[in-house]
């Protein structure tokens, strides 16, 4: 049997692009917060359960920063909710 | 009617415009959608109009909010509404076009609040559309100037930022004792006054424009009926008034802006809600538990968040959905990230829990009759969710108390 990837959420943030607006972690707090410095941090694996929130987030970034991927098993990883703009 | 076959009629290719769209695909509405804008530009960020893009040499496609050709609409650009039949359902344009809905969406936002008076033919700037922010980076090009900007709200305070940024005297005047003591506060007013300060830029408090004077280029202004100042380029950020007039008869109700109701369906001269016209964004003022006054958010994430709800209640008419949002709005000057949330301006009282100017941080909590209702930081991004949430648990139990 080949390898798969694993079924899970993978979250990407371009942190040139990010500006600290902080509407993902409004959006998904489990997910996204910032360090002492207003540095974002963030999980780029989440649980599948924050998928809704993880997507909030993307739709809610002023800048356009975060990318989701909700890889299924054997696919090759879905479209993020970016890609239907 | 069945609401996919719903020819939607979105005016104003705004954020909110956009983000309406959006929300109509996301819902699955297949139906044909029209957009339909008084610039010739689709639909763009103006957040960077006041600030990087002054600074910059890039094109307006930089600004581009979407690429629109994925969203199946009819695009009018360049076309103004002129006004609104709602007993026969039209939208009629400056070039004769008469465009017919089913369903309506008003986003068509404030404009620049303008000069009343005669004034000189060059070097009078205002910041709302991406023509005007054009023209007045191309006056602050080259040798270091006289740059006097006038107002002390959000668009003023970070105009006079940039400006000084790029080198040149900046006289920053406002009507109040310091910029954004309205919408923030005594100390947070104070923490941007000393950026200002601190970056050279002079500020006169309690100062309102009285005229402007130059033959063909402002050479001079006069603030306050007396004191006159001399400036190569005057920037005016007076405020921003809705884009009503083409709604003035309409037979819906207009109170310094669409008057919506929680749905953001706007509503009518008799008090009713109409179920196919909905508004989103600057345009609108709207109910909120937190304040007893009808409220206008001139916010990214409100034009975001409002639009949602349109779309959702165009097409649910029988089960709208239900606007109530903890607001919450950003800034930047020099460099300082300022983030807000809830109202502020709304606040009886204002506890600063930091103010440290040696590292530009600040903390502030607003509060009415001794309930939080917004919070503002500068640097301190990480300390803004905790007011956040608090303000949304305030909104969840007054909604089911």
């Amino acid at each position: 049997m080949t390898e798969r990837p694993v079924a899970g959420l993978k979250v990407i943030v371009d942190m040139n692009l990010c500006e600290s607006h902080g509407q993902c972690v409004f959006a998904a707090p489990q997910v996204f917060a910032f360090d002492e410095d207003d540095i974002l941090v963030y999980e780029p694996n989440p649980d599948v359960s924050q998928y809704k929130k993880v997507a909030a987030a993307a739709a809610a970034c002023p800048v356009r920063a975060i990318r989701v991927e909700h890889g299924t098993e054997g696919d090759a990883p879905a479209d993020g909710p970016e890609s239907s703009r | 009617m069945n609401t996919q076959a719903m020819r939607v009629v979105v005016v104003g290719a705004s954020l909110a415009g956009l983000n309406t769209v959006r929300a109509l695909r996301d819902e699955g509405h297949t139906g044909p959608i029209t957009l339909v804008g008084e610039e010739p530009y689709g639909p763009y960020d103006r957040p960077p109009l006041s600030k990087e893009f002054l600074t910059s040499d890039a094109g307006h496609e930089s600004l581009s909010l979407a690429d629109t050709s994925a969203l199946g609409l009819t695009e009018l650009y360049g076309r103004r509404a002129l006004h609104l039949e709602p007993r026969e359902r039209t939208v009629h344009l400056d070039d004769g076009h008469v465009v017919p809905y089913d369903g309506l969406v008003i986003a068509t936002g404030a404009g620049a609040r303008s000069w009343p008076a005669p004034r000189p033919a060059a070097g009078v700037h205002t910041i709302r559309t991406l023509d005007d922010a054009t023209a007045l980076r191309h006056d602050l090009r080259g040798a270091r100037r006289r740059i006097l900007v006038v107002g002390g709200g959000f668009i003023g305070s970070e105009a006079a930022a940039t400006v000084r940024e790029l080198g040149h005297d900046v006289l920053l005047a406002h009507q109040g004792p310091a910029p954004l003591h309205r919408p923030m506060g005594e100390d947070a007013a104070f923490f941007v006054a000393e950026l200002h300060r601190a970056a050279g830029v002079s500020l006169l408090s309690f100062a309102t424009l009285t005229a402007l004077h130059g033959q063909q280029r402002v050479t001079s202004v006069t603030l306050n009926d007396t004191h006159r100042v001399g400036a190569d380029t005057a920037v005016l950020a007076l405020g921003a008034t809705p884009c009503t007039e083409w709604l003035t008869h309409s037979g819906l109700q207009l109170d310094r802006g669409l008057v919506t109701d929680a749905h953001a369906r706007a509503v009518g001269a008799d008090g009713r809600p109409h179920h196919r016209v909905v508004g989103a964004g600057d345009v609108t003022r709207f109910p909120h538990p937190h304040t007893a006054r009808l409220l206008s958010l001139g916010h990214w994430s409100h034009a975001v968040e409002q639009a949602r709800t349109a779309a959702r209640t165009l097409l649910n008419p029988y089960a709208p959905a239900v606007y109530r949002p903890v607001a919450s709005f950003w800034s930047s000057q020099y460099g300082v990230r300022f983030r807000a949330v809830g109202l502020p301006m709304e606040a009886d009282r204002a506890r600063t829990l930091e103010l440290d100017l040696e590292r530009r941080r600040l903390e502030v909590a607003y509060y009415r009759d001794g309930r939080l209702v917004g919070a503002v930081t500068a640097n301190r991004a990480g300390r803004i969710a905790q007011y956040r949430e608090q303000l949304a648990d305030d909104l969840t139990a007054m909604a089911s108390a």
